[in-house]
């Protein structure tokens, strides 16, 4: 049967799985939307903004594992999506995003609301494509979900002129794809993994350094079960959060510039550091040239360009990091003796840990007079639901989240860790929630971050989708006013955002509720009041204004040289 | 380090961009780069030279191969390629240089491929190094134009990249 350009996109959504996606019809995509009005297997939700659109089918994405989509038109819509799609190149999120464009007579011409979307999305996609006749949508959308979910996942950008949207051909989908040029190495080289465990066997201080790469390769199962098998101490970088539980003896939590004393400690000390599904960011690592000073250091990535891109690595091993762990399993099960071995070798070194744990936990001073922000959020752990998704903006609350709330499921804390998006989280919530309407989904967000995308509050109502936004409110942009304060002589330069926004009066604009907390001892109640209450709500905690995130590693110091207080 | 790299892709619309930008977003370097289809029409074949120390010339090749239109990338290292390169060289050529001017095509094994009264414009293929040689000698009497291809690099022996 002939379709046109339009419905066979949507039929490929179809054969892809796609039961929702986030987008913004504009004059590029008409036709589209007209398709998909009468539509019925696609849910489709509108938001406010297309860079908010992104980042929920990010967030949708995150969540779930699956391929997250989003929709806009051409020109400022496609320009709007930018922010969203570096956002998700940079912690390798798979997303297809689709763009109209004008006719292709026009291309090149200047048309009303034509813009080169392949040129400018070319560094921060992982492919993209034109689509210049009919006849190749089927094959492109198929290639895009490929390229997007294989290998290290990434956004590959579909763009769709207007004119082959309305074109008709026949429609088929192909079933298998197979791009010459185009093969990511999947399995780990057996060889390279037996050292891998020979090594880890006999180090005696070892550190298992863990990225975004074991939540997104769905191999924290295997890395829990290699991690406890041989005793070895788990770092996790802000993507890794809830690879490995927090609340287990071996965690070591977060690293690097606001890690724990603990795992930089560690880190700084060990002799072995095996590095799983991670990329030796400038934040984790600190000063590179005082970075794990006395480790080898084992690199596992499905991207062999993740490898000595900033860290000399002794042993790499290029796979899929499930691949890899579950071989490094199976390898460390068969030598039973060494294992046992090794676990009694180990044992100093945990008590080393032990030791710095003790000295040094992560802790804040509690006060009588104003919320710690510290507070609300070991607050939030303990009155939300054990498998609650977190998104966060970018900033203090940011870092105070991966801190204190002890995260220990995979997949539930979405965070914006390479790009630092400010706006991320409440649109990235609001995908999550799109994707589990009967999971308990929480946005904490600075006031800063909450209003670059607050208007997706209405997307939420709409919707019905009862997010629970958490803003912690001290207004300021808390983070540079910390490195103003702390390396700039207080010298707040805009950092102050002095005008006192009623939120609970903006929750109600939007048709949405808000309450507000002021002292320590409303904390409690305010955050039951807003979990009781159906649909999306605001609740507002007025924070110490000073309060910083401590510890920190001060930009280009080494991992060791922590400010502890300040 | 001086490296020439030779990067098969498929040959569509944008393969260029994607390298150049790949080059240029990255801070890495490129000397020359030439590129046109090979005998399968669906490949296009680079030749880029490119420069850095041995852990920018593996990210350099790493980064390459990521780009999903890249079929294969081939890093020459020395000896293990010929090179060559074509430049076109018109020179300052009046009474007095005439002969000299060809004399020292002629060395070179340069054609002369246009004439004028006052100048003469030489083609001349050779490995880059060849093409320098020739440029010092001929700079002095007054070079008015100069245009180089950069190199074209294939490896050395019987084996052959199929197309």
């Amino acid at each position: 049967m002939k379709m046109t350009g339009a419905r066979i996109l949507l039929e490929c959504l179809k054969q892809e799985g796609v039961d929702t996606v986030f987008g913004y019809p504009g004059g590029t995509v008409i036709n589209l939307y007209d398709e998909l009005f009468s539509f019925k297997d696609i849910r489709h939700i509108l938001p406010r903004h297309e860079q908010a659109g992104v980042h929920a089918a990010d967030g949708y994405a995150r969540a779930t594992g699956r391929v997250g989509v989003a929709i806009a038109t051409s020109g400022p819509g496609a320009t709007n999506t930018i922010t969203g799609i570096a956002t998700a190149y940079m912690d390798s999120i798979p997303l297809v995003v689709i763009t109209g464009q004008v006719p292709t007579a026009l291309i090149g011409n200047d048309a009303f609301q034509e813009v080169d979307i392949i040129g400018i999305t070319r560094p921060c996609t992982k492919h993209n494509f034109l689509i210049k006749d009919v006849k190749e949508i089927a094959t492109i959308i198929k290639k895009a979900f490929y390229i997007a979910r294989t290998g290290r996942p990434g956004p590959v950008l579909v763009d769709l002129p207007k004119d082959v949207q309305i074109a008709t051909t026949e429609f088929s989908y192909p079933d298998t794809i197979e791009l010459r040029s185009y093969k990511p190495t999947v399995e780990g080289h057996p060889k390279q993994v037996e050292k891998a465990v020979s090594m880890l066997l006999s180090a005696k201080k070892p550190v298992i350094y863990v990225g975004g790469g074991v939540i997104l390769g769905d191999a924290a199962g295997e890395l829990q079960a290699l991690a406890k098998m041989l005793n070895v101490p788990v770092t996790t970088t802000l993507m890794g959060l809830g690879a490995f539980p927090e609340d287990d003896p071996l965690a070591l939590r977060l690293l690097g510039m606001h890690g724990t004393y603990f795992a930089n400690m560690a880190v700084t000390n060990c002799d072995l550091l095996v590095a799983v599904g991670a990329r030796f960011d400038d934040r984790v690592t600190g000063k590179i040239a005082t970075f794990a000073p006395h480790a080898k250091i084992i690199h596992v990535d499905v991207d062999p360009t993740s490898i000595r891109k900033n860290v000399r690595v002794d042993l790499p091993i290029v796979g899929e990091v499930k691949d890899v762990l579950a071989k490094m399993l199976k390898v460390a099960e068969g030598q039973s003796a060494n294992v046992s071995e090794s676990r009694k070798n180990v044992e100093p070194w945990l008590a080393e840990i032990s030791g710095w744990k003790e000295k040094h936990p992560i802790t804040y001073k509690q006060t009588s007079s104003t919320i710690k922000p510290q507070f609300v959020i070991q607050k939030l752990r303990e009155l939300s639901e054990p498998d609650a998704i977190i998104a966060t903006d970018v900033g203090q609350h940011q870092m105070w989240t991966a801190q204190f709330f002890t995260f220990t499921k995979p997949r539930t804390l979405l965070s914006s860790g390479g790009l630092g998006t400010m706006g991320f989280g409440l649109p990235a919530a609001m995908g999550a929630q799109a994707a589990y309407p009967g999971r308990q989904v929480i946005a904490i967000c600075g006031d800063g971050g909450f209003q670059m995308n607050m208007q997706e509050l209405a997307t939420l109502v709409q919707n019905r989708l009862p997010v629970k936004i958490c803003i912690l409110n001290n207004n300021f942009l808390g983070m540079v006013r910390q490195w103003q304060e702390l390396f700039f002589e207080k010298r707040y330069s805009q950092t102050c955002m002095e005008l006192p926004i009623d939120f609970i009066k903006l929750a109600e604009a939007f048709g949405a509720k808000g309450f507000q907390a002021t002292k320590p001892d409303e904390v409690e109640t305010t955050i039951k009041k807003a979990f009781e209450t159906p649909g999306p709500v605001i609740m507002e905690f007025k924070i110490a204004r000073e309060e910083k995130v401590l510890p920190m590693v001060p930009a280009g110091a080494s991992l060791n040289e922590m400010v502890l207080n300040a | 380090m001086r490296h020439t790299i030779t990067v098969l892709v498929e040959n569509e619309f944008g393969v260029l961009s994607r390298v150049a930008g790949l080059f240029s977003g990255r801070g890495f370097n490129i000397d020359s780069l030439s590129v046109a289809p090979t005998n399968d029409e669906s490949i296009s074949r680079m030749t880029i030279v490119t420069r850095g120390d041995e852990q920018i010339l593996e990210q350099i090749s790493k980064q390459l191969n990521k780009l999903i239109d890249v079929i294969k990338v081939i890093d020459f290292t020395g000896g293990e390629a010929i090179e060559r390169e074509m430049a076109l060289i018109k020179v300052t050529a009046e009474e007095s240089s005439r002969a000299e001017v060809l004399r020292i095509a002629d060395i070179f094994r340069g054609k002369i491929i246009d004439v004028t009264p006052k100048s003469y414009t030489i083609e001349v293929t050779g490995a880059p190094a060849k093409i320098e040689a020739i440029l010092e000698l001929l700079r002095p009497l007054g070079l008015k134009e100069l245009v180089r291809t950069g190199p074209v690099a294939i490896g050395r022996g019987s084996k052959g990249w199929k197309g």
